[in-house]
């Protein structure tokens, strides 16, 4: 189970003088199980990507291999791939239509043709995957708090069971505590069922924690791609094109310019109160 | 998917008839659309044709894109067509079963097809080039007389220019439900028709939910900036005509007055030319 991307290329309104190339020549291997984190400024194609990966877009160029077929053959199925692969859109709360939450995150799996009985099972696990309380199960969706209908949205998808989960962005819009709740949850579905996990972020700091492997885009082409650590020591680059690395990665840098000896091999808050605090422990002294 | 309806999309390029004041394309669409109805002769036609022709070359926008408006209306002149061939009494020229195509009705069809795909290809010709923002400005223009009779023209106007506005983002709008419903194993094409309708409510529900909410949002926006209607508002560019726009109005009047002669015109020539041709024989 692994998605391949070779050379794929995608123009919108090839045609038109308004043809714009919203992804070049990407190559990318996604195996099982990886949690990985998509990161572009606004515009970088990162959506654009994503929708290739269930077959919604096709390439213009290249392709693509799930499974090792490809997905833009005429007698693929592309029904199973959307059911292998899970994609839950930007403010995917709009896409709600139900009479009751339940009812909503049953649409997915009775597309797939499940009996009623397997349909209520999934639905309800997806349920509870996602967050949702029991008793806001026969509500409407849309007497919800924005963040109950994006867990309610994200369950929907959930009940698909996919292999891979695509997220874009889906913490836009959200405050703190609920982006954390709604990352934390994705973390340990990610933990128990050993799904891939795609998380598409503008922010650097919403992922560093999470994944095992980020890719950055920029202008539609992939400019690193690699564990955590080692994209976020090119954070300079990440400025240059409009993104930052995560505020710890700033101090234990700023903290080594001005002679602390302090390891700036960190990604996450805990990991640098621990460098910090070594540093301390190991004698050193300011002044 | 939905990106092939042309009717009402601007399409951005550098053109005479881009530059072209509003009012003078709007006032040409209609004296266009008359021109097509009233005329009833191949010479007309021809003229017509030929000034279509011309309009799209000199606005620079493909001409795929004109006849991708046509899409839309396959079906209405498909309709048009069969209806018009079949139930115009006349002389018959063919006929099986209990059907007869009519020479008269042969001939109205074609004429009615050949009206109404000149009408879309032409008003697109219109909605391609100018924005909505400057279509609807023109619309106000142009109606201000009204104002007299107390029609609310610049409400009629910005009605429009809302209901224009949100074409293409209700589109966009239609566009991410359905891609989110397809990821969640919708199926919007196969099935007969009632399957098809019932599978159109996931798409619906959240298109109005969404639709409610964008009209309430802008709603609050131009409240919170003071629009109360149009009295006492001024324009930040106001409509002026220029020399070009003149030129146009002049050939425009050209063409009317050429497209509703020229049957009389030739068949005046043609009486002369047989004329000439039997005293000479």
């Amino acid at each position: 189970m692994s998605l391949i991307l070779d050379h794929v290329n995608h123009i919108y309104g090839e045609d038109t003088n308004l043809a714009v190339a919203a992804l070049r020549d990407i190559n990318l291997v996604i195996p099982d199980g990886q949690f990985i984190g998509l990161i572009g400024h606004t515009g970088s194609g990162k959506s654009t990507l994503v929708q290739h990966l269930n077959g919604l877009l096709q390439p213009t160029s290249g392709s693509i291999y799930f499974n090792g077929q490809d997905i833009s053959d005429k007698d693929f199925n592309k029904k199973e791939l959307r059911s292998k692969v899970g994609l839950v859109f930007q403010y995917p709360e709009h896409q709600l239509f139900e009479v009751t939450v339940f009812q909503d995150v049953c649409f997915g799996p009775k597309n797939l043709g499940l009996s009623q009985k397997d349909v209520e099972i999934r639905a309800y696990n997806a349920l509870k995957q996602a967050g949702v309380k029991e008793e806001q199960f026969y509500q409407s969706p849309f007497d919800l708090s924005g963040g109950q209908k994006r867990r309610v949205a994200i369950a929907g998808v959930l009940a698909m069971q996919p292999e891979v989960l695509i997220l874009d962005e889906p913490t836009a819009g959200l405050d703190p505590k609920g982006r954390d709740e709604i990352l934390g949850q994705i973390k340990k579905l990610q933990k128990e069922t050993g799904i891939t996990v795609i998380l598409v972020s503008h922010s650097m700091e919403d992922v560093a924690e999470y994944v095992d492997r980020i890719i950055v885009m920029n202008k539609g082409a992939v400019m690193f791609d690699d564990v955590p650590k080692e994209v976020f020591k090119h954070y300079e680059a990440l400025e240059e094109i409009g993104l930052a690395a995560p505020q710890v990665t700033y101090i234990v840098n700023r903290l080594k310019k001005e002679g602390v000896p302090v390891d700036t091999n960190v990604t996450t808050i805990a990991e640098a109160k621990d460098a910090i605090l070594k540093v301390f422990k190991e004698g050193f002294s300011p002044c | 998917m939905l990106r092939d309806i042309t009717l009402g999309q601007y399409y951005q390029t550098e053109s005479v008839i881009h530059r072209l004041d509003p009012r003078v394309k709007l006032v040409g669409t209609i004296c266009y659309i008359i021109s097509l109805f009233v005329v009833n002769n191949v010479w007309g036609y021809l003229v017509a044709a030929l000034f279509l022709a011309l309009m799209i070359h000199l606005s620079n926008v493909p001409f795929k894109f004109m006849v991708k408006g046509m899409k839309a209306i396959v079906f209405l002149l498909l309709i048009t067509v069969i209806f018009n061939m079949f139930l115009t009494p006349g002389e018959a020229l063919i006929s099986f079963w209990k059907l007869t195509i009519t020479k008269e009705g042969l001939r109205l069809a074609i004429m009615m097809a050949i009206r109404l795909s000149f009408l879309i290809v032409g008003s697109s010709v219109m909605t391609l080039t100018t924005t909505p923002n400057n279509l609807t400005d023109g619309m106000e223009k142009l109606m201000n007389p009204l104002r007299k009779i107390k029609v609310p023209v610049h409400e009629i106007a910005m009605m429009m220019s809302i209901a224009l506005r949100f074409i293409p983002i209700l589109l966009e709008e239609t566009d991410k439900i359905m891609k989110a419903q397809i990821a969640r194993g919708a199926d919007f094409e196969s099935g007969n028709i009632i399957k098809k309708a019932k599978a159109m409510v996931p798409l619906l529900v959240p298109l109005f939910i969404s639709a409610f909410r964008r009209a309430n949002d802008l709603a609050m926006a131009m409240e919170a900036r003071c629009y109360r209607g149009g009295d006492g508002r001024t324009k930040m560019k106001p409509l002026v005509y220029k020399k070009a726009d003149r030129i146009g109005y002049l050939v425009l009047s050209i063409y009317f007055i050429v497209c509703l002669s020229i049957g009389k015109i030739c068949e005046i020539l043609m009486g002369m030319i047989l004329g000439i041709m039997m005293s000479v024989g």
